[in-house]
């Protein structure tokens, strides 16, 4: 039996978890979580103040999942720390999912600020979820920090490029003791099986979900892909071998052509 | 004080439902304290069904185009019952991407438009600046459509108050307190002042601010909210235009557009925030703006920037307006709920309004728009995890409704200006 993950002392069912920024609609955004199964959703901050009746906020809340508020948006320690304390007052929640960025363009993580930014908040007793580069130091360094999971990245944020660095990736998972999911990038359903199948503990996307074509029926798929990456990880992958090994063996094969026409051809048997 | 008629709300739709009506020969009342002051006064004016295309939002598109076919016809009459330019120019808009990710973006929307039948042609860079000699020369694909129009909305907005007079709407400068209404049947509304409007009929064009008016009940009320955008005005000091066609862009993945007018003022916009009904202009969006306007059009540094404004769109949780009767409350007419396209569906609206109120059986295009749809069936609740802090700053300079723990509006604030969105 697989065992849930746990995070913080929650226990989640699904290893997805979305983000809402890029829907075209709430009407969009609100059938997509709920056909992703996901429990845990991320609304922006700094983008998102709207309480009110029919506001975004209102639909998750309607849907059941958790909010999973996140500093985006951020470029220095002091923004983010003041904005996951925002987030803490409005959603009662010491949960934050810590971004800082260092550029514009590729919205690449600063790996500077976010520590900084990442020990101040733990220290303030929130629990820290980390938006990382692929990089194993910074990765241990935030583990060690305290951060109750660390989230390194496959790719930019909204590229859709899958996972740049499965070897980094797979360092960082056998180095770290915490949960490790993978955070931006994803852009279809393989590329979140294969985040699964090199041991991550979850998946958080937004884009491949909020900006397919079909938001909801993707949404499924990476529900479905999360889950076989999972179990694939969990059941052990052959090992990869140069040449074809039939998956049925010669072994109590009916012998139709009698021991004489084998034995001349010097077959061993 | 007994009328037919009485429309809520003096934006676009609002206007233009009543003059509408009043043409159709009922008598009307119009109720607005700033006629024109709400999202119609922010709006850059695009008619565009091609361009605003997106996943997901195909079955709109017969009200949309519906909508850009009403306008030539709605602009031709409303010019001659007026005598006013409304601004209203057939040029077409070209889409342009700025980078190669871009241009991607807009060879995928390119496909779409295609498999729904839009026409849209495709332009090389030198047939671009053929047409707009200002665009950036780094700039090396975009889409003409040659359907997507503009109007000016504020000359539109002008125009509607001259015309709406004309035809015999009593414009009422006051704020509805509240509808009133006894066994399901709606009587008329409650003004702040306490004079009451007598009506068999109200049409609810509050834009935004649709779902804060006291007395709807909770069955009637259209699933409307405020989806903040903040654009720019520019202008040409010598008074020539600097395009002459609209020019939307992908600018590194974010969308801007440029609007000219043919005295030289241009709108560049705009942003799209969930911010409740704050309406804060902020140097981040303008910065924005700014940037991915002038990557585009370099030349638009050397205008004078003579305003920055903030509106609030009324949006439903899918995009699509709420025009009709609903099956809740007899007598009440929703007119609201227009997202990016108050504007551009105003003519089809008011249309589908008037037809209502007389009786005659309104245009097929607006079951998209059926106020008792699936899509906004999810009655609102209160958030069982409060949000005190978010608001707070804002809501105080925005002196309006602010948003409280509870997640409702109506109860804290009686006196809501039923204001005017399209």
């Amino acid at each position: 039996m697989d065992p849930l993950l746990t995070i913080d002392g929650t226990t989640l069912t699904s290893r997805l978890v979305l983000g809402t920024g890029g829907a075209t609609s709430l009407d969009v955004l609100e059938r997509a979580i709920v056909a992703s199964g996901t429990e845990v959703v991320t609304v922006a901050l700094r983008r998102v103040t709207d309480t009110g009746p029919g506001s975004l906020l209102e639909v998750i809340d309607r849907t059941g999942v958790r909010v999973l508020p996140n500093t985006a948006g951020c470029y220095t320690a002091r923004e983010a720390v003041k904005v996951a304390e925002l987030g803490r007052d409005a959603f009662e929640t010491d949960w934050v999912k810590l971004e800082v960025i260092g550029d514009e363009r590729t919205l690449l993580p600063d790996p500077v600020e976010l520590l900084d930014a990442a020990e101040q908040l733990i220290d303030a007793g929130f629990t820290v979820w980390p938006y990382t580069n692929d990089d194993p130091v910074t990765a241990r360094r935030l583990a060690d920090l305290g951060c109750a999971v660390v989230m390194p990245l496959g790719s930019p944020i909204g590229s859709g490029m899958g996972i740049r660095n499965p070897y980094n990736l797979a360092i960082i998972r056998e180095e770290l003791a915490v949960p490790v999911i993978l955070d931006a990038g994803i852009g279809t359903a393989s590329d979140a099986t294969l985040a699964m199948e090199l041991g991550c503990d979850g998946v958080l996307l937004a884009s491949a979900v909020t900006r397919a074509r079909d938001p909801e029926a993707m949404a499924t798929a990476m529900r479905y892909a999360v889950e076989a990456g999972r179990l694939a990880r969990l059941a052990g992958r052959i090992p990869r071998r140069r040449y074809a090994q039939a998956s049925t063996t010669d072994e109590g094969r009916a012998e139709l052509f009698g021991a004489d026409d084998d034995a001349g051809t010097g077959a061993d048997g | 004080m007994n009328s037919d008629v009485v429309v809520v709300g003096g934006g676009m739709i609002g206007l233009a439902c009543a003059w509408r009506a009043a043409r159709a020969g009922l008598s009307v009342r119009l109720v607005d304290p700033e006629p024109g002051r709400g999202a119609s006064n922010v709006a850059a004016g695009m008619l565009a069904p091609v361009t605003e295309v997106t996943y997901g939002e195909q079955e709109h598109l017969g009200l949309t185009i519906a909508g850009a076919r009403a306008w030539p016809t709605f602009a031709s009459e409303l010019e001659d019952a007026t005598g006013y330019d409304l601004g209203y120019r057939p040029t077409g808009t070209l889409l342009v991407g700025f980078d190669r990710d871009d241009a991607e973006a807009l060879a995928e929307l390119r496909a779409f438009q295609s498999e729904l039948g839009l026409r849209v042609t495709a332009l090389r860079s030198r047939e671009l600046r053929e047409r707009e000699p200002m665009l950036s020369p780094r700039v090396r694909t975009g889409l003409l459509a040659g359907e997507d129009h503009r109007v000016e909305p504020r000359a539109v907005v002008a125009a509607l108050l001259v015309a709406g007079e004309e035809a015999g709407v009593a414009l009422k400068r006051a704020s509805v307190a509240r509808l009133d209404h006894v066994d399901d049947r709606v009587r008329g509304v409650t003004l702040t002042d306490g004079r009451r409007l007598r009506a068999d009929e109200v049409v609810l064009a509050a834009g935004a601010w649709s779902a804060t008016i006291d007395g709807l009940p909770d069955s009637a009320k259209p699933a409307v909210r405020p989806l903040k955008g903040q654009l720019l005005h520019l202008r040409a000091l010598d008074g020539r235009p600097v395009l002459h066609t609209t020019v939307r862009a992908l600018v590194r993945h974010r969308s801007v557009y440029l609007v000219p007018r043919d005295d030289g003022r241009l709108v560049v916009g705009a942003s799209q925030e969930e911010r409740g009904f704050d309406t804060t202009v902020t140097a981040g969006a303008t910065r924005e703006l700014l940037d991915d306007a002038a990557s585009v059009v370099p030349g638009i540094d050397e205008l004078e920037l003579t305003e920055s404004i903030a509106g609030l769109r009324p949006t439903t949780p899918d995009n699509a307006p709420v025009v009709g009767r609903t099956s809740s409350l007899s007598g009440l007419v929703l007119a609201t709920g227009h997202h990016r396209n108050g504007v551009l569906l105003a003519p089809i609206t008011a249309a589908a309004v008037a037809d209502l109120l007389t009786g005659a059986e309104p245009t097929a295009a607006l079951t998209a728009a059926d106020p008792d749809r699936d899509a906004l069936r999810a009655a609102p609740r209160p958030r069982s995890r409060p949000a005190p802090g978010l608001q707070a700053p804002r809501a105080a300079n925005t002196g309006r409704h602010a948003p409280t723990a509870t997640g409702t509006v109506t109860d804290h604030h009686p006196h809501q200006d039923p204001e005017v969105n399209t």
